[in-house]
């Protein structure tokens, strides 16, 4: 149903709003993660809570402040989980059980939000608000406190593996950035229409004499930063379909900005940050090709509904809302595999063959087009890292980048981290299709079952969330299989990361030579989008066969 | 050890810093946003509610539903919504998508279906009836059809409620909505506001 002109004319919408916002809140973000000075706020914050925001951390203290500050958090979201039944406005819930509290605990904490329970009838309001939203927050600050910490890492020279400080790059994110865009936005979507209020479920009278049971929440609060921190759980079952989450083609619009603002923001930083505002630009356009690619052929694929049940029904209009329409509904999943948020506002299981296969493709680049709010700007950088390594193996010279050398313990760390996520992927999908127990949660057979298997493990691997939801998840073998990759996919390739960045840290700044590959130009740009494509991509051609492909071409 | 003893040390640095986050980001600030929306937007904040006459409430008691929200249409003489899987229909404590792949033969047989029963109860040919009539949307509690699906209805509701079929489609009209600011979503109508005018205009 939707045509050409208003499909072209939404993106266009949406590059103008990035394109102001971008540079601004990019500038921002590189003060913030520089700037010695502390908010009187932050100061106050700091004393009652005994931290030294002045530490130059070395990076395995930064490392270990990051880990210790994650296993808390996953340890409290588990607990209150497990003694929901005693919290107040609970709405009568029971507890979680321990593999479904456990994998809740690691998917919200590691930035995934992968939800394996429908939230209308499992979590109430208090473990929505003090659990599920407080994690929303400080997973996105985690994210790009590392990030930042790797840009300040690659600016520095000779500063002995010192990064930063890992408290005050948290609070910080969290005071001056994620907060007050979530105040705003969060009204923005109750104005809009999105629910905001502490009922519970209670019945009216419908206009031909039924009964519907009207449920309440503080949904607009969560969504806002639901969006803006690349998580992706949503308040309701269906997420961003559920028209109290989601109530127009408006709001809709709204969210896709969200979710990629600080993603791209983060990349202009980081050109602030390394004092050379052209390479934050070419990372940047790096992102934009990818995404602009994955956006184009997941609208054309859905207003072409190419496939066996749109063609009988006309158009892939099931598991999408009229009111967003096959365009509205693309653009969103394009949106929400290119970054880590994994918010649905249709359902992906639905999706034409060859759209279902450019979500899970995007997923598999690493979330790097343009990621999650901190993991998408280093996922781009390692792999500028693997570019010049190509390069510059090809013309027979040490590879650098940014002034940095390349050496051997820099490639192993970016190697390793470069095949964490594939051998968490195609290892988990391995299990998942070999155990009575993986296979007993796909909803059909044949090339489409490996679809969902694959995409739940591609999903939990990367912290993206979203599901192909005809799989039957909330099953101790699933929520076990699938936290264990959630929480070693996030916080395994952190770590290779801050190592880097500490060496990078110790590291002298050699000068550009003649043997120098520039990585602003658009050559690069070019070159680091085929190393994207080639690179991560072939790692799963295979599978990707027996699954996508193959359905596409069937 | 070494490494041990500073992840304990900072872990209890951690739980404090998530001590603190928690009252600011998990009780002050949802309890803010909930207090500025109930004063300035109750209506919006508590679920679009409206009553029979087309009105805006707050109280559930009032209300026949929300108007962002579709539900099971009773009443054959009225426009219909698409099909739902959530639950019997329309159930907000079970929302639900079909998640039915392309490929389904279930979807295909369903839609063929669906599309068969529409084409009857609307006494066209199947190949008139739109995706929207024959597919389930991804909430399950889609409140909206698209322009040619009511305008599909327009000649049953007439004959059945004994409106004029100008009348009937003068009403379509003041519940569409086109989109917004020219190129978001889709032209869509609103099931449950349009059926309380159809209702109202019977008197």
């Amino acid at each position: 149903m939707s045509d050409v002109l208003p499909a072209l004319g939404q993106v266009l919408l949406l590059v103008a709003a990035l394109a102001v916002a971008v540079p601004f809140l990019g500038r921002y973000l590189a003060h913030l993660y520089t700037s010695p000075t502390h908010l009187r706020v932050e100061s106050a914050a700091y004393r009652v809570l005994r931290l030294d925001p002045e530490a130059d951390q070395h990076w395995r203290t930064y490392t270990v402040s990051l880990l210790g500050f994650s296993l808390v958090s996953i340890l409290a979201l588990f607990g209150l989980g497990r003694l929901q039944q005693h919290l107040p406005l609970s709405l009568g819930f029971s507890a979680l059980p321990s593999d479904g509290a456990w994998n809740t605990a690691v998917s919200f904490v590691t930035n995934t939000n992968w939800q394996w329970y429908s939230g209308e009838v499992t979590v109430g309001h208090l473990m929505q608000m003090s659990g599920l939203s407080v994690q929303n927050f400080v997973s996105a600050a985690v994210g790009m406190a590392a990030a930042a910490a790797f840009a300040r890492g690659l600016a520095r020279s000779q500063r002995d593996g010192r990064v930063g400080n890992f408290w005050s790059d948290l609070v910080r994110g969290v005071l001056r950035v994620l907060l007050p865009g979530a105040v705003v936005s969060a009204l923005l979507l109750v104005a809009l229409g999105a629910i905001q209020n502490l009922s519970g479920t209670s019945p009216v009278r419908t206009l031909t004499g039924g009964n519907q049971q009207l449920t309440g929440g503080p949904v607009a609060s969560q969504e806002a930063i639901k969006q803006l921190g690349t998580n992706g759980g949503g308040f309701y079952n269906v997420n961003s379909a559920h028209p109290f989450e989601n109530p127009t083609a408006l709001s809709n619009l709204l969210q896709v900005f969200l979710m990629l603002v600080i993603p791209f923001a983060m990349a202009w930083a980081f050109g602030l940050i390394v004092r050379d505002r052209r390479q934050g630009v070419a990372i940047l356009s790096v992102m934009a090709l990818l995404l602009g690619a994955s956006i184009a052929l997941m609208t054309w694929s859905e207003m072409a509904g190419p496939g066996l049940a749109p063609h009988a029904a006309g158009a892939a209009m099931e598991g999408k809302e009229v009111r967003f329409g096959e365009a509205g509904s693309a653009l969103f999943g394009a949106v929400t595999t290119g970054t880590s948020t994994g918010a649905v506002n249709s359902m992906h299981d639905s999706l034409t063959a060859p759209g279902g296969g450019v979500a899970i493709f995007n997923m598999m680049l690493g979330e790097i087009a343009p990621g999650g709010t901190g993991s998408g700007l280093y996922g781009m950088l390692m792999l500028a890292i693997v570019t010049v390594f190509l390069c510059g193996l090809m013309v027979g010279r040490t590879p650098e980048y940014l002034g940095k050398k390349i050496g051997q313990r820099e490639i192993v760390l970016v190697a390793l981290y470069v095949l964490t996520t594939p051998v968490l992927v195609l290892c988990g999908a391995a299990v998942a299709l070999t155990a009575g127990d993986g296979l007993a949660g796909l909803q059909e057979s044949g090339p489409h079952g490996l679809s969902e298997a694959l995409y739940a493990v591609t999903s939990a691997s990367n912290n993206n969330g979203s599901a192909f939801g005809g799989l039957t998840s909330g099953t101790p073998f699933w929520n076990t299989l699938l936290g264990v990759l959630m929480l070693v996919g996030r916080f395994l390739p952190m770590i290779f990361v801050l190592a880097l960045a500490g060496r990078f840290a110790s590291q002298q700044q050699a000068p550009p030579s003649a043997g120098t590959l520039p990585t602003h130009r658009p050559l690069f740009v070019a070159l680091l989008s085929g190393v994207a494509l080639v690179v991560v991509g072939l790692t799963y051609v295979p599978v990707l066969a027996l699954g996508p492909i193959v359905e596409s071409l069937s | 050890m070494k490494d041990l003893h500073t992840l304990f040390r900072t872990s209890l640095a951690g739980l404090r810093v998530l001590v603190l986050m928690t009252l600011v980001l998990g009780v002050a600030y949802p309890l803010a946003i909930t207090g500025i929306a109930q004063a300035t937007m109750p209506w919006h904040a508590d679920g679009s509610l409206v009553t029979a006459d087309g009105s805006h409430t707050t109280d559930r008691g009032d209300a026949v539903g929300s108007a962002i929200v579709g539900q099971v249409v009773d009443d054959e003489r009225l426009f219909q919504p698409r099909p739902s899987a959530a639950g019997d229909g329309y159930d907000l404590l079970s929302t639900y998508g079909s998640n039915l792949g392309p490929l389904s033969p279930e979807l295909v047989t369903t839609i063929e279906e669906r599309k068969a029963e529409v084409a009857e109860r609307e006494g066209v040919d199947a190949s008139a009836v739109p995706a929207d009539a024959v597919t389930a949307s991804a909430s399950g509690l889609d409140p909206h059809i698209s322009t040619a699906y009511a305008a599909l209805q327009v000649p049953r509701v007439a004959r059945l409620t004994g409106l004029d079929q100008d009348e009937v489609r003068r009403l379509v009209e003041d519940h569409t909505d086109g989109r917004t600011l020219g190129v978001l979503g889709e032209p869509h109508v609103n099931v449950l506001t349009l059926d309380a005018a159809v209702l109202a205009a019977l008197g």
